[in-house]
């Protein structure tokens, strides 16, 4: 079986954002930049999948500048089999950015292409759903397992109030999120055969966004409240300000 | 956020023009909240083009009944496109039925509710329309042709506002961002089957096994009741369990990214960066901490009370109640007084 895995490189989710002078963008400087935590589980769901099913390979796709490249290394590093940047300038229109990897990938002959369930930059949870429209796949999104038998991909979904059980027929595409996939660490032998792993690099088929970012903004700074008290003394009062004065119970 | 002006008035002639469609759904056999919003949202949209608003919702057969009270938030036309088994047909034959009323339709504007199901339908009939979304917006403006909209980007640390120039806007809504207003109109209700070729598309739900957190979502909820390692084991959530069911029952538990991690809770429940971005009227954070990654998450919410042994928690940085002390003895004192405060 082999497996598509669409990546992207964002800032770590623990770093501060602050606002570019330009204001339409952030300051990058002193922040790190990792493949997004849930791309790093489909990383992780493919490998476990291509190694359940005995044989095929994982391909790693990016979108994005030159030195994203660092994040497909560190996917190789996980085990994945080869990669292939499109180089380009993302915008925050998921599906300018979908329109991008699906004129790749309608090349590749993957039985399964997966995603993590959003970038934690941008946001949209769109890509996924996007590119399988494209590619005429079905998509299963919200992806906490699944496996694969008999040219069907049975994955367990997360959805408002449990969890729901979805056959896709392959070639499907799923869009993964925290569940049975902890990504496993690279190890030093991993990280050795990575750098002669074939990583292509070629330009993006970009298409034009259908919106533009006017402003970036930082959030409104919550003005600061106050200590009640200590202990259940508190609550009475506490209860008093929220229906009262806030109306909020 | 969202503030609305009045109710455009009701007159019997349609206006011309491609109106705005307000995409509603279902839960439990009635009208989501967050679809309430939707379509009022939908409905200052067009009052402001001078168009018409009509709202769609896709299920089994009497679906569009079960949603009569759309009329009263704005809608000009209910659409149902209804058959048996259609509720479980998959997102992307359900995207095909939005996506085909909107050809029909010529739509200028068509809004969803950013759920978890909204903003898998909306990304799948933007696809199908050749039509950029934005998902999860806070807030919408309409500036001379062009619509200027507001959502979070970095998991709320910043807002990106964001300039649609389309012939078409397609939005998600974040649930309880906005405040409806009631707006009466002699809503028209029609009835349609989806076209008989629509095809699964080779997706087939199999099963849902529900689990024991209830079923509205903690994205959706109007108050939040979120745990964090300071409850020490997952044996201690009926604490907040019991919280949360005092509150009543727009209520739902959250988790922070620590007891999600350590494995207490689902990751459904989980706040923050790595989880989800919420919105309610009242958030309580009891026993978390306050890292970045989850204020990001909640800094939203309109009232924050956060609960802490650690008078210097950088939660209560961002609080507007705080309360030190044992969020054993705290807890259940809130949930007390809450319940006597409603027999009172």
């Amino acid at each position: 079986m082999n497996i598509a895995v669409c990546i992207k490189r964002a800032p770590e989710t623990a770093a501060r954002i602050r606002i570019a002078e330009t204001g339409d963008g952030i300051e990058t400087d002193g922040v790190k930049y990792v493949m997004g935590p849930y791309d790093e589980f489909a990383v992780e769901a493919a490998l476990q999948l291509v190694e359940a099913g005995g044989g095929g390979e994982v391909a790693l796709l990016a979108y994005g500048p030159p030195i994203a490249q660092e994040v497909l290394r560190s996917g190789l590093a996980m085990g994945a089999h080869r990669a292939v940047l499109l180089t380009g300038e993302p915008t925050m229109d998921g599906w300018a950015t979908a329109r991008t990897l699906a004129a790749e990938l309608a090349a590749w002959e993957a039985d399964l292409v997966l995603f993590g369930v959003k970038a934690v930059d941008s946001d949209q949870q769109q890509v996924g759903p996007m590119v399988a429209e494209l590619l005429g796949r079905p998509c299963v999104t919200a992806v906490s397992a699944m496996e694969v038998s008999n040219g069907v991909a049975t994955c367990r979904r997360v959805v408002e109030g449990g969890h729901e059980v979805v056959e896709a027929r392959l070639p499907a595409a799923a869009t993964i999120t925290k569940g049975k996939y902890e990504p496993r660490y690279a190890s030093l032998r991993g990280i050795m055969a990575a750098k002669r792993k074939p990583l292509e690099q070629k330009e993006a088929e970009e298409a034009a966004p259908g919106f533009e970012i006017e402003a970036l903004e930082h959030p409104p700074q919550r003005p600061p409240g106050r200590i009640l008290g200590e202990g259940p003394e508190a609550a009475a009062e506490l209860v008093r300000l929220l229906r009262n004065e806030d109306k909020v119970i | 956020m969202g503030d609305h002006g009045g109710c455009g008035t009701a007159s019997g002639a349609r206006p011309p023009g491609g109106a705005a469609l307000a995409v509603a759904e279902v839960a439990g056999g009635k009208l989501r909240s967050a679809s309430i919003e939707v379509v009022s949202v939908a409905r200052r949209l067009a009052d402001a083009r001078g168009v018409a608003v009509d709202a769609v919702v896709l299920g089994e057969p009497g679906v569009a009944a079960a949603v009569s009270d759309l009329a009263q938030w704005g809608a000009d036309r209910v659409l149902g496109i209804e058959a048996t088994g259609f509720a479980a047909a998959g997102p992307s034959a359900h995207a095909a039925a939005v996506a085909g009323v909107v050809r029909d339709g010529g739509h200028q504007a068509v809004l969803f509710s950013a759920t978890p199901s909204g903003k898998d339908l909306a990304a799948r009939a933007a696809a199908k329309l050749d039509c950029a979304l934005l998902t999860d917006v806070t807030a919408l403006e309409v500036r001379d042709e062009d619509v200027v909209a507001t959502r979070p980007v970095y998991a709320g640390k910043a807002l990106a506002r964001v300039r649609c120039a389309g012939d078409r806007l397609l939005a998600s809504l974040r649930p309880n961002a906005w405040s409806p207003v009631p707006c009466s109109r002699e809503a028209v209700f029609e009835v349609r089957t989806p076209d008989s070729d629509a095809d699964s598309g080779g997706y087939r739900v199999a099963g849902f096994e529900p689990s024991g957190g209830g079923a509205l979502d903690v994205s959706e909820a109007s108050v939040v009741v979120s745990g964090g390692r300071g409850m020490k084991g997952p044996e201690n959530w009926g604490v907040l369990e019991d919280l949360r069911d005092a509150l009543g029952e727009g209520a739902a538990l959250g988790a922070s990214r620590a007891v999600v991690d350590a494995g207490w809770r689902p990751h459904a429940e989980q706040v923050g960066q790595t989880g989800k971005t919420v919105t309610p009227d009242l958030y309580f954070a009891v026993g978390i901490s306050g890292a970045v990654q989850h204020l990001a998450g909640m800094r939203t919410a309109k009232i924050v009370v956060a609960v802490n042994a650690d008078p210097d928690a950088p939660i209560f940085g961002v609080a507007d109640y705080g309360i030190v002390g044992d969020l054993f003895e705290v807890g259940p004192a809130i949930a007390k007084a809450v319940r006597e405060l409603d027999r009172g």
